[in-house]
């Protein structure tokens, strides 16, 4: 009972902890082509998610294999359920990396131009398509006894997953406008700084509108109904989320970019929390449905890989901050000048 | 088609075109780092160009590397969800513990080196190419105990409808994993060698940046020799722990039809699955298979025809793969042995400049054809002796695969075109002028 439920409330932080992080590359992605004037901003905007996007990604993978070795048959089921949505946020990550790559090796406009686009699809797309997928899995999706899935690609943009998706890429742009903020100055900044404050109304709203939904077309809230206490999670993104807009408004882009990682936190684990003790809700009959206990690895597995992420997390999270440290401090134009280009 | 052929194909064509990238990256980050090491050394200058002009073609091809590693991370769910859903239990930890040990490591340190030449000092700079050239052989010895216990299964129990780890020690250390893992990486040193000679070699036969490649070349020279002389020994202790293991494997890797004692070895052969035979046989090594095999000339080795017609592997494309994988393993001993008495005088040898030139598609064809011994020498068997492959497959529609079939292989398609066209590129320009020397203190600072 006990190794099943701490897996998966650590299967639910490390997706929060990839949204949280690979949301601000994502958002930026997103941004880039209305906030970008021209080709230094479009690189100074490269460049602050440089040193970072790549180890992000890697907390994606590291989902996706926890996923695999704790719940493997949630792994297999889901992931074969949803597989031509993975299968797209799949390709677009592809073009989001190369692109990030490929874009500063030739000096052509044209070149340059293709790259920026393969980012800005392979940015929107993944982040669209995660909130669809998680706003599904909220609500659960059509599995039969056998867990195989009795739907298509449709079957998932219903009005409740396309309002996930758009929650996903209004958080996602204001996460990576207000780390654009906190990582530059001059005139970029203050767009970005802009558009953090402009989207912000727009992502109250979307938050709303989820809420509501989710009370409609989920039963989420009856964990929470079963127990009260669980409701400081919401009651803490939202607070996040308000105190977004004040400290955007008191341009403390920090503490914004704090407040944002906090919502996004939140708001999964929230989801994440209202589903316990399902994994993978099946729309069909709850019978079917696959939870952290009939889908769970063996203990001794369990164990094994609780015994790995204690150890090696914490060391992981230890050097992913010290990166940051080392990479304090603005980008300026004079930081992307071609000769320091790699 | 139907699923079942329709993912295997989309499986293949995703690791052989991910494995395509991943041996430059496990050799070539070594060899980087021993550059930069000298340079921290020496502070000669030119190991530090160095350096970064064999970096740059690291990134690109590191880049196309992650990306497809990516896909493969979640085919196991998507493609094979019943083998999933069997062996998760051993093998999903083992995914697991690779991204956790290894992959953060890796792309957080690459990035590092990549951002941080003017924010670390030269030995911190230095040790960052270490870690990522660590992380890289740690990812490649987790995904490989993870495939060795698919070739071999170990410290499991059948429960609960499913295998379960029993012992997770044995999977880890078990001895088929070992010997595939240093088949597998020294196979990669020898790859990076040759890319790395190869590019040298071009620039050599052109006469500029000439100590620059004349460098690098030897540098490479002897990474490579050493490794193409380990490759052939180990390999051969290897294809003895596959004559344990896996006996169909071994036939058909000799297209072997009958047992016997003192089975020969043929040097050319056309296999006939149907027939049970072969149809031409030349140069036949009486005694030969025995001896390599279980070190007696005499002993009995079992032929395709003891087994089951349904548990045999596709016996020609298995043979031709280890019959090219073994000449070209040769070759390689060949070519960098002679490399080695000219070392010393390459510029005057553009013979042997121009062979290794056109010598860098080599190890990438014997890589390919390794993986394809392993993995179809393995066939029906996903996890040899426990589940077929035709029992693993998604229960998902066709068409949806043969939908991302396609894009699979028109992605990659373009992808490794580009990425080859980048990698040339960027080796045709040659290193960064030599700075002037008030620039040498740039990377102290
Ligand atoms: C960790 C597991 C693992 C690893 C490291 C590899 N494979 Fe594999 N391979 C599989 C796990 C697997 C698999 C899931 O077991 C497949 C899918 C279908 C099958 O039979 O085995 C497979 C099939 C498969 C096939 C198709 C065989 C067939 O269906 O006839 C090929 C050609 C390869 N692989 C090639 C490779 C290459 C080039 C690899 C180098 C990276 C590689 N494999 C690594
Ligand atoms: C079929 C099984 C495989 C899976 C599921 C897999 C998965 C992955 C993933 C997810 C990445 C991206 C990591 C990142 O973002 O840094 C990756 C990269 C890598 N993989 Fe694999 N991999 C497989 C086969 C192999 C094999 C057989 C080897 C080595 C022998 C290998 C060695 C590497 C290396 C060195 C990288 C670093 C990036 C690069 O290739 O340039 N992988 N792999
Ligand atoms: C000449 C001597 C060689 C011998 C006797 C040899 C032997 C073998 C054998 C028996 C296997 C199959 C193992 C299995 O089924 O699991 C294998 C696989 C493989 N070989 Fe070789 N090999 C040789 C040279 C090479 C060279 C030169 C390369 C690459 C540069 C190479 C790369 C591979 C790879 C990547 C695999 C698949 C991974 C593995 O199973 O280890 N081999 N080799």
């Amino acid at each position: 009972m006990m190794l099943p439920t701490i897996w998966f409330v650590l299967w639910g932080v490390l997706w929060a902890v990839y949204f949280m992080l690979d949301g601000f590359d994502l958002g930026l992605g997103t941004l880039m082509p209305f906030l970008a004037k021209d080709d230094t901003d479009r690189r100074v905007i490269y460049r602050t998610m440089g040193p970072f996007w790549d180890g992000n990604e890697v907390w994606l993978i590291t989902a996706g294999g926890v996923t695999f070795a704790a719940f493997p048959t949630t792994y297999a089921v889901m992931f074969s359920g949803l597989y031509s949505a993975l299968m797209l946020i799949l390709f677009a990550l592809i073009l989001r990396g190369v692109s990030m790559v490929f874009r500063g090796e030739v000096d052509d406009p044209r070149w340059r131009r293709l790259w920026d686009t393969g980012l800005f699809l392979g940015s929107f797309l993944p982040a669209l398509l995660f909130g669809v997928a998680f706003a599904n899995l909220f609500k659960g999706i059509p599995i039969d006894a056998e867990g195989i899935f009795q739907g298509n690609l449709l079957t998932l943009l219903n009005p409740y997953g396309l309002a996930g998706g758009i929650l996903f890429v209004l958080l996602f742009l204001v996460h990576g406008s207000l780390w654009l903020a906190v990582k530059t100055h001059g005139d970029l900044h203050r767009r970005a700084a802009h558009l953090a404050a402009t989207t912000w109304p727009a992502l109250l709203g979307m938050a709303v509108i989820f809420l509501v939904a989710t009370k409609r077309w989920t039963t989420l809230f009856d964990n929470y109904a079963a127990q009260p206490v669980l409701l400081i999670i919401p009651v803490v993104a939202v607070a996040a989320l308000i105190a977004m807009r004040a400290f955007i408004k008191r341009a403390q882009w920090w503490k914004a970019w704090f407040a944002s990682s906090a919502t996004i936190v939140g708001i999964t684990l929230f989801g994440v929390v209202g589903l316990f003790p399902d994994l993978l809700k099946s729309s069909l009959n709850p019978a079917y449905s696959l939870t952290a206990f009939n889908s769970a690895s063996s203990p001794l597995t369990l164990k094994i890989m609780l015994g790995v992420a204690l150890t090696f997390v914490p060391l992981v999270i230890a050097y992913q901050v010290w990166v940051h440290f080392l990479f304090k401090g603005k980008v300026s134009p004079e930081d992307v000048a071609p000769e320091e280009d790699y | 088609m139907d699923v079942l052929m329709l993912s295997r194909l989309q499986f293949a064509a995703a690791t052989f075109f991910h494995f395509l990238f991943v041996p430059l990256t496990l050799g070539l980050s070594i060899l980087i780092a021993i550059m930069e090491t000298i340079y921290v050394r020496t502070g000669d200058e030119e190991y530090r160009r160095m350096a970064k002009f064999w970096g740059k073609i690291f990134l690109v091809n590191f880049a196309v590397g992650v990306v497809t590693g990516i896909t493969l991370e979640f085919q196991f769910g998507t493609n094979w969800s019943r083998y999933s859903r069997y062996v998760g239990d051993i093998f999903g930890s083992l995914l697991a513990i690779e991204a956790t040990l290894a992959f953060f490591l890796e792309s957080t340190f690459l990035a590092v080196w990549v951002f941080g030449w003017k924010r670390l000092s030269p030995r911190l700079h230095c040790a960052c190419i270490w870690l990522v050239a660590f992380a890289s052989s740690l990812s490649a010895l987790w995904i490989i105990i993870a495939n060795a216990w698919m070739q071999h299964p170990v410290g499991y129990v059948l429960r609960n409808g499913r295998a379960e780890m029993s012992d997770f020690m044995a999977v880890v250390t078990q001895p088929f994993a070992i010997q595939q893992y240093f088949h597998t990486v020294s196979g990669a040193y020898i790859l990076s060698g040759f890319v790395v000679m190869g590019i040298s070699a071009y620039h050599l036969l052109r006469r500029q940046h000439t100590t620059f490649f004349t460098k690098s070349f030897r540098l490479a020279l002897g990474f490579a020799l050493i490794f193409s002389v380990a490759e052939v020994v180990q390999g051969h202790i290897h294809g003895a722990e596959v004559a344990k293991i896996q006996p169909t494997k071994l036939a058909a890797m000799e297209s072997l039809w009958d047992t016997q004692a003192g089975a020969p070895m043929w040097l050319l052969l056309i296999p006939d699955q149907e027939g049970e035979r072969n149809l031409v046989e030349f140069g036949r090594i009486p005694d030969a298979l025995s001896l390599l095999a279980y070190h007696s000339p005499k002993a009995v080795v079992k032929g395709l025809k003891d087994f089951p017609k349904g548990d045999r592997p596709p016996v020609a494309l298995t043979f031709i793969s280890f019959r090219l994988m073994v000449g070209l393993g040769f070759l390689f001993v060949l070519l960098t042995v002679v490399g080695w008495f000219k070392r010393r005088k390459l510029e005057s040898s553009p013979g042997y400049l121009k062979v290794m030139l056109y010598a860098i598609p080599l190890p990438y064809l014997a890589l390919e054809a390794g993986w394809i011994v392993t993995e179809v020498g393995r066939q029906p068997w996903i996890v040899y002796g426990l589940m077929r492959t035709s029992d693993a497959v998604s229960p998902i529609a066709a068409s949806q695969v043969g939908v991302t079939l396609a894009a699979f292989i028109l992605v990659y398609s373009l992808l490794g075109a580009v990425a080859f066209y980048l990698m040339v590129k960027i080796a045709r320009q040659g290193p960064e002028p030599a700075p002037a020397v008030a620039n040498s203190g740039e990377v102290a600072s």
